[in-house]
């Protein structure tokens, strides 16, 4: 009950911070606006043998895994934000009060998924006039796996950051786990296409998984097995995730 | 109120096998009384930030034991910070917020009420004179508006202690000032203070008591006049034109005059007692055999005269 309340609590002062600065939001969809306006115009003739006939199958097939894409980068980054706060002391704070340690830690992740959501909804929204069409639900649970990618993400960002505790070494470390994680997703071009023994490695990706079911939704087939296996795939991730930094973050700052 | 025995902490420095172990705080054993303002005064280096930090809950002890306000800080810390307010030396507050929107959530995080916390926030507002700017992000407030913030914060929940790592480190002369009267003021409201400074200054004139710490450990502990009055006692310099050894002879009879030494021409160092006593008789004396005095000039000790005697170093070098 105190860890939930306190929570809200953190919750509410970060996404307040958000509203004071709504750029860094703007800002961190300018790259997967740019990808989707430049980049993916070029998927309708690459991803043909798929079945990709029009732009919105085109649409259908990359926005999705754009937004794992976003969700994961994105949430890989936010340690850095949680340095600086140690650094600034407005975590140290919060300590000596007798706030929730996990509070401290699940509030911010909170943010960060509304922050991905946010981003997510741009992102649906400018693609439509370019020939995306979702129905709303299957869009709904969409968004849904990615906040759980996103609590997944941010989660582990914040546990390498309390463990490094630098952010250069933490921009490198999170640089190379970022990469194979999203090459092994088939967040830009479906693993449908690749080799075999790339998509057996993939197959051990969770987030490969996700992928597929986020495009199983944008292709209107929430009853699909692959979304609820993909939803609680996640779900599972995420709470092992967050168990794990939770735990860091109050044995290292008490 | 506050109470260490033995209180050790070190840290390791740098990587595997060139790992030293540095011992930045060594045995400490002090007792800071209820509604003292207690000065931690040394250099930088010397421990005073690791013991705030360790009493404060936030940095667990390597040994010793201690109990602030009444809770045993190895285990009670869930007691100790209900009853501790902490402000270090760098603040901790958000730029892109108000100072209203800090104090409100503060309270929030002790389990204040949204009410309650409203008007506690509006009440350290107006006790910390801060009202004009309530509502203006934090990152536009002056060095001294921004520390008056932070202890605002660090009171909300009025504590029985509060730390204050170097309250006025950096602040311009006025701005000091005014904070040595905050801080007075929580004394006055019975909070105890537990402050660590390098300014001597601040120790001799806001301080009840201090310690003086170096390496580690403490050198010396009381207050200030007793650690000043323990070193030497007060030295008065007296210059005559003439008759200087019949000056000195005389003098050295002066019940207020504990040694008189002759030193170059005319120039004489008398220890005294009480050195705004002794002056006016010191004049006296010399006016009764007749010498005529040039100069007279009273020099008490200062905290870094103790220092020196106790290190063997000057504060303001170290």
């Amino acid at each position: 009950m105190k860890t939930l309340r306190d929570t809200w609590l953190v919750f509410r002062r970060h996404v307040l911070l958000l509203t004071r600065s709504p750029l860094s939001i703007l800002l961190g969809v300018a790259q997967p606006v740019v990808y989707m306006a430049l980049f993916a115009p070029l998927l309708k003739p690459a991803l043909s043998s798929m079945g990709a006939d029009s732009m919105t199958d085109a649409y259908r097939i990359y926005v999705p895994g754009m937004l794992v894409a976003l969700a994961l980068g994105g949430g890989l980054y936010v340690g850095f934000g949680l340095l600086g706060e140690l650094a600034s002391g407005v975590i140290e704070r919060a300590r000596v009060t007798p706030v929730s340690r996990a509070a401290l830690l699940l509030g911010r992740a909170l943010r960060d998924v509304v922050v991905l959501v946010v981003q997510a909804v741009i992102i649906v929204v400018l693609a439509m006039p370019l020939g995306l069409f979702v129905h709303v639900t299957d869009l709904l649970l969409a968004y849904a796996l990615l906040a759980l990618i996103t609590l997944s993400s941010s989660a582990i960002s914040y546990g390498i950051a309390l463990k490094v505790s630098d952010p250069n070494a933490l921009g490198q470390v999170v640089n190379n786990i970022a990469q194979p994680l999203m090459l092994l997703s088939g967040t830009l071009l479906p693993l449908a296409l690749a080799p075999l023994w790339l998509r057996r490695i993939s197959d051990w990706n969770p987030f490969s998984r996700a992928v597929v079911g986020m495009r199983a939704l944008f292709a209107g087939h929430a009853g699909d097995a692959s979304v609820w296996q993909s939803l609680a795939l996640m779900a599972g991730v995420a709470l092992l995730a967050l168990a794990w930094s939770a735990r860091l973050f109050a044995r290292s700052v008490r | 109120m506050i109470e260490t025995r033995g209180l050790r902490k070190s840290f390791r420095t740098g990587r595997r096998r060139k790992a030293t172990t540095v011992e930045a705080v060594a045995g400490l054993d002090l007792t800071v009384g209820e509604g003292e303002i207690f000065g931690f005064l040394g250099p930088n280096g010397a421990g005073k930030t690791t013991t705030l930090r360790m009493l404060a809950t936030l940095l667990p002890p390597d040994g010793g034991e201690a109990v602030v306000a009444g809770a045993d800080l190895r285990t009670a810390q869930a007691a100790v910070r209900r009853s501790i307010g902490y402000v270090a030396q760098g603040g901790g507050t958000w730029d892109d917020v108000t100072a209203r929107e800090e104090l409100v959530l503060q309270a929030r995080m002790y389990g204040i009420g949204r009410a309650e916390a409203h008007s506690r926030a509006e009440a350290a507002l107006d006790a910390f004179d801060l009202t004009a700017y309530a509502d203006r992000h934090c990152r536009t407030y002056s060095g001294g508006q921004r520390r008056r913030v932070d202890i605002a914060l660090g009171v909300i929940h009025r504590p029985k202690v509060l730390f204050l790592d170097e309250p006025t480190s950096g602040l311009d002369p006025q701005s000091r000032a005014h904070m040595w009267d905050e801080i007075r003021r929580l004394r006055t409201g019975g909070m105890t203070v537990f402050l660590t400074t390098h300014y001597l200054d601040e120790a001799d004139a806001l301080c009840d008591r201090i310690a003086i710490i170096d390496g580690g450990g403490i050198v010396a502990d009381g207050t200030p006049a007793e650690l000043k009055r323990g070193i030497d006692g007060e030295v008065v310099t007296v210059e005559v034109a003439e008759h200087a050894a019949k000056a000195a002879e005389v003098l050295a009879q002066q019940d207020c005059v504990r040694s008189a030494e002759l030193r170059d021409e005319g120039d004489l160092r008398l220890s005294v007692d009480a050195g705004e006593t002794a002056m006016p008789r010191i004049m006296r004396a010399l006016a009764d055999v007749g010498v005529e005095l040039t100069t007279i000039e009273l020099h008490r000790p200062t905290l870094d005269d103790v220092f020196l005697a106790r290190t063997g170093r000057s504060l303001r070098e170290s």
